[in-house]
């Protein structure tokens, strides 16, 4: 299990560290057009072939992993922020704000968030950057994504509340959001990682879903989604191999954040 | 020994077979979605469409291939009263699918439900020209002359989606004098078409019409899936085939394949034009001008979207005319061509100029606008990214929006706030007459500036004008020149720009005998009547 998480720590700092170097090792711009090859297989000027507009289907993979790959644990920890206010700060308060705050939470739960995701963006001006889009669409994923891990959280804090050395802090004069910051948060510690490394790969999928139904990362910007919407219409996939690769890096990457994401770590 | 009594079944069985070609099997396809109704009079959706088609009798039928009109139920008709009435005199001995006669008085119970303001019949709309009701006169059991309030151009055309009705049939609509009846429908899963037996057609040699048994429709909205199906030979016809499923399928079953050339369909882009719409000025001034529509256009490659994204299987567009549409095209007209170096001498000229590589307005606004599609649309999406490509080679920067449909229709119908939008019209209907709403200054579908109280433009009033003429003339030639003057302006001042017409692809199984894929809807089937299927090839 050692030797399989640090394989996975190897395989994800490979390819943190080949994404960002995406400017100096893509051998075009991820939008440049090859038109005389539209949908050419590998070859010395393309490594993994372009797509269908002819465009260099390896710098894209490059540009797109570092899109999915940088913007889906920014939106995590902003969701694990939130989770861990309302849900750290609902268990510790107990009573009626636990029971407003879990009101709250299921009702962001039960929203079809997809279609919410879907109206949030169609009211976005339209003038906005490609990278202000990913941002923004990062941002939505991030602010929508932090009921469940709330849930989470507020089952610890109230754990929490009843634990002896709070009861002691709190006998010694210890009250308010300075309990909370010394002694709760503190130990709210494991369960927040475990809640940021789980939502990482699920920010990563939730991107790939809009990709595919293109309201993802805006054109021509890559990312994994898009780049897997490009498999939609693949019939055969052994005969073009090389355009999964986007999928098994999206494969790759998910599995060993899930392998990192240790036993102990994950409250029970 | 074989024994003859034995030699007599086998020829019989044989003989069976054979003729069983002529009138047997049952041909499959799909239907995208569900058909929302089964009255032909409220069809408005393309699933309904095509079961009116195959099972409804019209006075009068467009032929699909030579675009010409002959007669059907109705073996001739005459238009007078300067196009204000229309004498049919009907085919005698017809009979609906149920037995009940087919008499002038069900062409009369046909026109007053179609005129019903309560039905709201989408097919009614071209029939209602002036304020006056329409007056049916049953001449004989077999004669019927039908007089509206104001003349109709083109009115005997019209007929052609005219599905005529039982009055007196118990089963109602579902009694057909189409080729096929509806005989079983699974919401969800198919629709099931048996043969009509007294459909009044015949073939040459004098047999009954038409040669399949059953017609099955399968809800099938996935186009993979179709795609697969075809394959396996589950299915024997896909009527409208994306480029990438033509090419995908070319190397798996070649000989299923038809090209019918460009259709009569217009991939477009426009810039908002509408006064009020929440933009700056300046922009604006940019999506008005002519010389920045020309030059935008001449700046597309054209060419490079027919064979990258459609591989050949698209054709560059010339204006809203298809030159599939024989008779309305205006052969004088040439496809824009791709010049980058013409369009910056036109922008210069407008006042603009190029700086640090950007082009910049005569206030040195950066050219820079969003351009809409929806995201459902793969080609449209591929579309946009090379005109994002080839404008940025005379410095102007595209922001490439992609939206889910409703979204888009609504900032381009009610909020107006886009700035340019990439879309599709889909041209059922070969005559001008149809697009109306879309070149009349007041029109609801005249995009670019939908709705004017007044002709923004003094080209705008003259389109106005010429729609108006060819409207009201009943002499061909005379229509012709003014919808040939409406597609020159059209060309000249650019408020949509055409990009391409996409081929009519389709895919026929080589087990279906008779297909001839034209380019008009419906592309395969429509000589559903004379389609027959090899032996084996469908057994029901």
């Amino acid at each position: 299990m050692k030797i399989a998480r640090r394989f996975a720590w190897f395989l994800i700092a490979a390819t943190l560290l080949v994404c960002l170097n995406a400017g100096f090792l893509a051998p075009a711009h991820y939008a440049t057009q090859f038109r005389e090859a539209p949908n050419a297989p590998p070859s010395r000027a393309h490594w993994l072939g372009t797509d269908a507009l002819g465009r260099d289907l390896f710098s894209r993979t490059l540009y797109g992993t570092r899109v999915s790959l940088l913007l889906a644990p920014a939106a995590a920890l902003l969701s694990t922020l939130l989770a861990g206010l309302i849900g750290g700060a609902a268990g510790y308060l107990g009573g009626i704000w636990e029971r407003l705050a879990m009101a709250v939470t299921d009702l962001v739960l039960s929203l079809p968030w997809l279609f919410l995701l879907i109206t949030v963006r169609a009211l976005l001006p339209l003038d906005v950057s490609p990278m202000t889009s990913i941002a923004v669409t990062f941002l939505l994923l991030g602010c929508l994504g932090w009921a469940a891990s709330a849930r989470v959280l507020c089952a610890g804090a109230r754990s929490l509340r009843q634990a002896e050395f709070v009861l002691q802090a709190r006998v010694s004069g210890m009250h308010g959001f300075r309990l909370f910051a010394v002694h709760v948060l503190p130990n709210l510690k494991p369960v927040l990682y475990a809640q940021f490394w789980i939502s990482v790969p699920v920010f990563i999928l939730s991107e790939a879903n809009l990709g595919v139904l293109g309201l993802g990362v805006a054109e021509p910007m890559p990312s994994w989604g898009g780049l897997m919407r490009e498999l939609e219409t693949m019939w055969s996939p052994m005969a073009e191999a090389w355009k999964l690769a986007p999928l098994l890096l999206l494969v790759m990457v998910v599995g060993s954040l899930q392998l990192l994401i240790s036993r102990e770590e994950i409250p029970v | 020994m074989i024994p003859r009594a034995v030699r007599w079944l086998m020829l019989l069985l044989w003989s069976c077979t054979a003729l069983g070609f002529a009138q047997s099997g049952e041909l499959r396809f799909s239907l995208h979605h569900e058909p929302k109704t089964f009255n032909p009079l409220q069809a408005e959706e393309d699933s309904s469409d095509t079961i009116v088609y195959l099972t409804a009798g019209v006075l009068t039928r467009v032929n699909r291939q030579s675009q010409a009109l002959e007669p059907a139920l109705a073996t001739s008709w005459k238009i007078t009263d300067a196009g204000r009435t229309i004498t049919f005199d009907l085919r005698p001995n017809v009979y609906f699918s149920d037995g009940t006669p087919f008499t002038a008085g069900d062409v009369a119970y046909t026109m007053r439900q179609l005129m019903d303001p309560a039905l709201y019949s989408p097919i009614a709309d071209q029939f209602r020209t002036g304020n006056g009701t329409v007056v049916t006169r049953e001449l004989s059991p077999h004669r019927i002359s039908i007089t509206f309030s104001a003349p109709l151009v083109g009115l005997d055309r019209l007929f052609d989606q005219v599905a005529i009705m039982s009055e007196h049939s118990p089963h109602k609509e579902m009694a057909v004098l189409g080729p096929f009846y509806v005989a079983d429908h699974k919401p969800g899963a198919y629709v099931l078409l048996q043969r009509n037996p007294n459909y009044w057609k015949k073939d040459a040699a004098g047999h009954q019409l038409p040669y399949l048994e059953y017609v099955r429709l399968d809800i099938q909205s996935n186009r993979d899936a179709e795609a697969l199906r075809l394959r396996r030979g589950e299915i024997h016809l896909i009527n409208e085939l994306d480029s990438e499923y033509y090419d995908r399928l070319a190397s798996m079953a070649p000989g299923t394949l038809h090209d019918a050339g460009p259709g009569f369909d217009t991939e477009q882009m426009w810039f908002n034009q509408v006064p009020a719409a929440p933009l700056p000025t300046y922009k604006l001034a940019w999506f008005r001008s002519t010389a920045f529509r020309r030059a935008i256009s001449e700046a597309i490659n054209r060419a490079d979207m027919c064979r990258v994204i459609y591989n050949q299987h698209a054709q560059p567009a010339i204006g809203p005319v298809s030159p599939a549409n024989h008779f309305w095209f205006n052969a004088a007209l040439q496809a824009h061509p791709y010049d980058p170096q013409s369009a910056l001498r036109r922008l210069q000229q407008d006042g603009f100029r190029q700086q640090g590589g950007k082009l910049v307005d005569r206030d040195g606004h950066a050219v820079e606008f969003s351009l809409l599609t929806n995201a459902e649309k793969k080609s449209r999406v591929q579309m946009a990214a090379m005109i994002q490509q080839d404008l940025d080679k005379i410095g102007i920067k595209i922001n490439l929006v992609t939206l889910d449909f409703p979204s888009l229709i609504e900032r381009i119908t009610q909020t107006f706030n886009y700035e340019a939008v990439l879309l599709g019209l889909v041209n059922v209907d070969l005559d001008p007459n149809a697009q109306m709403n879309v070149w009349l200054s007041s029109g609801e579908n005249h995009q670019w500036n939908p709705k004017q109280a007044a002709p923004a433009t003094p080209w705008e009033a003259e389109i106005d004008k010429l729609m108006r003429t060819q409207a009201s003339a009943l002499d061909p030639q005379k229509r012709k020149a003014a919808f040939d003057r409406v597609q020159q302006i059209v060309w000249d001042q650019e408020p949509f720009i055409y990009l391409v017409h996409k081929n009519a692809l389709s895919a026929i199984s080589e087990s279906v005998v008779g297909a001839q894929p034209v380019v008009f809807r419906p592309q395969t089937y429509w000589n559903i009547d004379t389609l027959r299927l090899k032996s084996g090839a469908g057994g029901h």
